[in-house]
This record gives C-alpha cells, structure tokens and sequence, in this order.
C-alpha cells in the first residue's frame, strides 16, 4: 500500500493502549509541572504518574502511565524529549520489565471477617501493617492486576480507604540508564 | 568584578552580540533601566509591551539572530504573552526578560506580581526565574542557547527585583553550553532512512517538494535549489516557507494550502511522492487530512522529531538538519526529465491566469492584488516585507514574489492580528539598509496602532501600506461564503487614518484609483521616513482560491470567472 503508515498500532487503529515511559529528569523546581503541563497541552491522558529519587544525585525518574488517544506514544516520548530539563525516555510498554505498583487499602475487619482477610493477606503475599479493632491496613505490593485483583475480592468486607502509588517500572536484565556521567556523579 | 544582577544582565546581552532591546520599564525593572545606560545597546521604547515581543521576533526573524524583548512583572509581563506564542508557533529566537516581585513577597500576590514563569510554561522553549544573583551570568547564556540553537523559539527569564539589585563576583561562564537534556540536533539520520527516501525521489514519476520554514532556518535555499534542478521537480512552499525556492523559478508552484496557488494543491493531490522539507503538515496546509496526496508516498525531513508522524503518517520519517540531508542526496538525485508532470502542472497554472484578478480586474477599481503587485514591481521583488494577520497576509503571500529569503516576515502559525507594524520596526533594525514595507489591514493596524508613536520616536525609515476596506476582511469573507453574507462585528468604522497618522508628526498618502499605486509607493520610497500609504482597496473582494477549513485541498473556491462587478 502506498502510503503506508509507520504509526503504531494504536495511531492507525484507534485502539486505546497504554503506554508506559520511563524518564530521567534533573531534579528541579518546576519540572514535574513542565511534565504535566506537556500532557495536558497534547491532549494525553496520564494514567497514572510517579516520581522519585534514582541511584544520581540530582536526577529523578518518573514512570509515566499515558493513555495517548489513539495517537501513537512517539509524540509523548518525543515532546518530552523536547523538554530541556528532560534527560532521556524511555517507551518501556513492550520491553521486558519489572513493573510494581504499591498500595495500602484499609479494611474493615470485623471479629468475623479478620480471618478472611488475614487468608487474603496470606494468599497475595500481602502483609498487615496496621490493625485497629475494627480494620487493618494492608500493604501490598506487585502488578497493577494483582493488586485490583486483591481489592476486588476486599470490596465485599468494606475497603474504607485506598491509596496506590501507581506504576513503577524497570527493564529487566543488564544495561546503564545512560545519562551522562557528570549527573550521574551528582552535578545537581 | 562584584556587579549587581542588573548590571549582569547587561553584561551578558552585550557578550551575546545584542545590540538592540525593545522593552517598556515599570517598576519591578526599574533596576534594570537604571543600569542599562553605561552599556551600548539601544533600547527601542515600544507603546505596549505586545509590540515589544513582535519586534523582538521581527528581528529575530530577519537578523537569524536572538532578539529580545523587556517588560516589567504583571501586566507587562502578560502583555508579552501573545508575542512569545507568536514567537514559539513559528519557532522564532527571541529571549524575554521580565521584571518580578522580589523574592521576599514571591506567592504572595504582591502588587504586579503575576506567575509569568508558569503563564508562559506552554508557549515557551524554555523558561526561568532566577531567585539567586550567583545564577543569573549562566542562565542568560543558556536562554540565548536554547532560543537560538535547534528548532529555535522562545525563551523567558522572570528576575525578582532584588535579584536585579543583589551583588556578586561577575564571571562570565564561557566555553560551550553543557544542558544534559538539550539536545538541539537529533542524532543522524539513519543512512537506510536516507537510501530509501531516495529510491522513492528517484523512482517518482510526480513528485512534489514541500518547502517549509525549516529551508530557510537551515539555511539550505541552495541546497534545495540544486536538489530540484537537478531532479527537475517542482516546489510547493508553506507561508513561512516563502523565500526559500525563488519564487521566479519555472520549478516554483508558490504557495500551497488553503489560499495556496490552484496548480500547487492540485500538484500535491496529483503527486507520487511529497518531499516535505523542514515543514509539519499544518492543517492550512493539508486540508482534509484522510483525502490528502492519497496516492502520494511521503517522505519527512524535520529537525523536530516530535513533527514527524504527528498529523501525517508518512513512509520515511528523517530527523535531522535539512542542510545536511540535502547535501547527502544531492550526489545520489538522477537527473531526471519530468516534462510530462511539469506539462500538467503547466495546464494547471495556465487555467489559474485566466482567472486572476490582475488580468480581469474591472475598469477604475482599485483591487488589494494589484496594490501589493504595485509594490512588488515598484520595489522589483527586493523589499522585506512584513504582515500583519488576515486577506492581505495572503494577497502577499500570493502576489509579493520574493526570490530569496527571509524576506516575508509573517505570523503563520498563531495568526496573530497586530504583528505587522511592531514586527515591521523590528524587521527595520535588523536591515537598516534595506526596504521594509509594513503590509497590514485596517483591522491589524489597529491593533496595534499606537506603535506609530515608536516609529516617530525612532524616526525609522519604515513604510506601511494600509490595505483599507473597511471591514475585518477575512472574517467578512466567511460571513459571506459560510454564513449567508450575514456581516456580523466585522465591519469598521474608522478613523481619517491620514490625519491620525498625521497627528503623530508621520506623512500619509491616500490611493483610491489604481492608476495612482505605483506612484504613491514611488513617492513613499522617495521620502525619507515613514510614510503610511492609506489604500482605499474593493471592500468585498475575497482570497481565492480557498479551501474551505476541513475540506479536500482540491476541492477550492475558485475566483468568479468574469470576475463579479461587486455591489
């Protein structure tokens, strides 16, 4: 075909898929809202979206979950590319990683439910990190899937309250993150 | 050398090669302007801080150099807004400093205090506020280092005023710019990026070459002239690619896109392979995106990465600098004689002059077209010219036929109505030696009339033809094609604007006949000043052709034919 389209599957399909971009930033003021701001002007959708220290002084890494609209996740990883305080990206969607997402959901625990709960717990490998009369606070930690699959079955015993981090991921294996050494040796 | 931040600023502008700012003090800059006198940089005063930012980019836009633009916080600091969204949308250098609260009060909505850093975060290349005097010398030189390098655009640096007023050891931080994230160039094309895209230009039997603003950024007007002679293939050019294919060139299909020349759309809807050279496919470019150059393959070369694929998916996507690209396949381009696709493109054209205003204008009407070809003959195609924003924007682009660029200075991208005048005093500092025309509307020049006043100031040798017809033209035309002919807010009752141009200590001309257009533009190039050229044009005459917004780009409004004697 003529024409033919070098899109992504989700540009010419208009199939929603979501992607997930790791990105290195210089830890400065402003930067998450130059990220934020970036995905708002473009129209993407962030799923979800974390941010904290790395290995270098100085920098920080975000793992962004974007929900790009149909539109294929090169435009996302290419605007933020195009963000100065922006150090490398990475579209890690299809590589091999591990990818973690935690929470902490209050339950309600009742004499006559704790131990389903606790059997839950037991089952996700979860742990209970507070316990009052009434509830337990349970930490639990793993894919995104794992941990809906976990509040599903809760729901029915009352989850009170819920927070999640949203997705952490790395790439599996060997390999530098490769941003330039004087960073990684902590010029910021 | 202990210096205060203000003098800092200075100190750098100088190092930097400025040589003039266009600015409006207030208090948050007051520092700043008391500083600014022991240093050989000339500040042009503008009458509202917009016009600051438009002149900064008309320089940029005609020096390739960084222009900059002074405004004091708050409201000076958000009257810049519509100039730097000018600036990034057609990726123009220029470096903004405003004035800010001191830190001290900073968040504390503080009298004139606005967050221009935050305002300014979407529509700049890059901004700053600087809260320590020790960072100021660096931040300036990677402001200019950004705004100038890669896909240029602007930067704003937002400077509390006791930062302005602090002191410190002045070290100039000189050597390269080390910015860990910056990359200004993308990596190299891929040689199979490169090998395949000339495969395609080489096999095409109609190919089509579309030059955008990027020929001239990247400097490769020579480049893209022999790439074109050499494949004997046609060139298409953007609004802001205007000037950088000579539009004399028999190869030169002018303008494309929604008021773009007829054979130029229908070359590209017709075509087998589309060139795209340093442009991004804008939707006054495009049309209809699922019926546009269906059979066409597309090749993409863009230093902005982010442009490919973004609204045309294409079969090679090239990212890299067009000069550089150019220059690898010029070796490999067969020479090749397209004469049977030139033929047709030929047709084309031939049918489009017996349409054209020029050739059918009725007896004793003074028609915008043949003012702007007035000027093109009497100025003989050399002018700079610059525009503001609406019908006669076109008309230039249609009819002012420069052979090299820059020479159209043009707000494309935002379309910003009042650009003209203040991009026109910037353009004239950037060539003083050379003719620049203002080209605006009725409506622009208002916008931002009161630049008269820095033109008189300056006594600047700038020449402003008024395309007068009484209306918000372009509007009007879509009231009249889309809407019924039902005018709505877009007629206007104007001032004598001889008199008020008059009132500013500047001559004025009035033409109302067209026998009078040459020698009313002889006489303003004659004079030695200013001279606004008040033309009172057909109030209803329209652009064509035109693609109506969203439609096939071959499916255009064609000009009347006899033309319309207009009511």
């Amino acid at each position: 075909m003529q024409g033919a389209s070098h899109m992504p599957e989700d540009g010419a399909g208009g199939r929603r898929v979501k992607h997930t971009l790791v990105a290195w930033v210089e830890d400065k003021p402003g930067v998450l809202n130059r990220v934020a701001s970036l995905f708002r002007r473009r129209n993407f959708n962030i799923e979800s979206l974390t941010v904290g220290h790395t290995e270098a002084r100085g920098i920080s890494r975000m793992t962004i979950v974007v929900d790009t609209q149909g539109r294929g996740s090169h435009l996302v990883a290419q605007n933020l590319r195009k963000l100065i305080n922006v150090i490398k990206v990475q579209d890690v969607t299809t590589a091999p990683t591990v990818v973690r997402d935690l929470a902490l959901i209050k339950v309600r625990a009742t004499p006559e439910t704790r131990s389903e709960v606790m059997q839950l717990v037991h089952i996700f490998r979860a742990r209970v990190v507070d316990v009052a009369p009434d509830s337990v606070i349970i930490e639990v930690t793993g894919t995104e899937d794992k941990i809906d699959s976990l509040a599903e079955l809760l729901r029915p015993l009352g989850i009170l309250e819920m927070a999640r981090t949203g997705r952490v991921a790395m790439v599996r294996g060997r390999g530098s993150n490769g941003y330039p050494g004087d960073l990684a040796e902590g010029r910021g | 050398m202990e210096l205060t931040g203000a003098q800092i600023v200075w100190e750098c502008l100088v190092r930097e090669g400025v040589e003039v700012v266009f600015g409006y003090p207030g208090g948050a800059t007051l520092p700043l302007y008391d500083a600014m006198n022991d240093y050989p940089i000339h500040h042009v005063l503008v009458r509202h801080e917009q016009a600051a930012a438009h002149a900064a980019d008309g320089y940029a836009r005609v020096s390739g150099r960084v222009g900059v633009a002074l405004a004091t916080s708050g409201p000076g600091a958000t009257n810049l807004v519509t100039g730097i969204a000018t600036a990034m949308m057609d990726s123009s250098p220029i470096v903004c400093i405003t004035g800010q609260v001191a830190t001290s009060v900073l968040g504390s909505d503080a009298f004139q205090e606005t967050d221009i850093t935050g305002i300014t975060l979407p529509i700049t290349k890059h901004n700053y506020l600087v809260t320590r005097v020790e960072d100021l010398a660096q931040t300036l030189r990677e402001a200019f280092h950004i705004a100038r390098t890669g896909r240029p655009g602007p930067v704003l640096i937002d400077l509390p005023k006791d930062v302005q007023t602090a002191r410190t050891e002045f070290v100039y931080p000189e050597g390269p710019v080390r910015l860990p994230g910056y990359r200004p160039e993308p990596e190299g094309p891929l040689d199979a990026d490169l090998d395949r895209a000339l495969d395609f230009i080489n096999a095409a039997e109609r190919p089509v070459v579309l030059a955008g603003h990027g020929v001239l950024l990247s400097g490769a007007m020579r480049e893209l002239l022999a790439f074109a002679e050499r494949g004997d293939i046609p060139v298409a050019c953007t609004l802001l690619g205007l000037g950088g294919f000579p539009a004399s060139h028999r190869l030169c299909l002018g303008m494309m896109g929604m008021h773009g020349h007829a054979a130029a759309n229908l070359a590209v809807q017709h075509a087998d392979l589309l060139v795209a050279l340093g442009m991004r496919f804008d939707d006054r470019v495009t049309g209809n995106l699922k019926t546009y150059a269906r059979g066409a393959r597309k090749v993409h070369v863009d230093l902005d990465p982010a442009e490919l694929n973004k609204n045309v998916p294409v079969d090679v996507a090239i990212a890299g600098d067009l000069r550089r690209v150019l220059q690898a396949w010029l070796p490999h381009v067969e020479a090749r004689d397209r004469g049977a696709w030139l033929a047709q493109i030929d047709a084309w054209r031939e049918e489009s002059r017996s349409r054209d205003i020029l050739c059918n204008a009725p007896e004793g009407r003074l028609y915008p077209a043949q003012v702007i070809h007035g000027l093109w003959q009497a100025t003989k195609g050399r002018a700079i010219v610059v525009t503001d924003v609406g019908q006669h924007q076109m008309w230039v682009a249609q009819y002012y036929r420069h052979d090299w660029g820059p020479a159209l200075v043009t707000s494309g991208g935002l379309g910003t109505m009042g650009f003209g005048l203040p991009a026109g005093i910037g353009a004239k500092f950037a060539a003083p030696d050379e003719e620049v025309w203002v080209v605006c509307g009725d409506g622009g020049f208002q916008m931002n009339v009161q630049e008269l006043g820095t033109l008189a100031q300056e006594g600047l040798d700038l020449k402003v033809a008024l395309m007068n017809n009484g209306f918000l033209g372009m509007v009007r035309q879509w009231q009249e094609l889309f809407f019924g002919r039902r005018y709505t807010a877009t007629r206007l009752q104007n001032p004598d604007f001889c008199r008020l141009v008059e009132a500013y200590g500047l001559q004025a001309l009035r033409v109302k006949r067209p026998e009078d257009v040459l020698p009313a533009v002889q006489a303003a190039r004659a004079a030695r000043g200013p001279v606004i050229i008040d033309f009172w044009v057909e109030q209803e005459d329209n652009v064509y052709p035109m693609v109506p917004a969203g439609a096939d780009l071959d499916k255009m409004i064609r000009r009347p034919y006899p033309v319309r004697e207009l009511a």
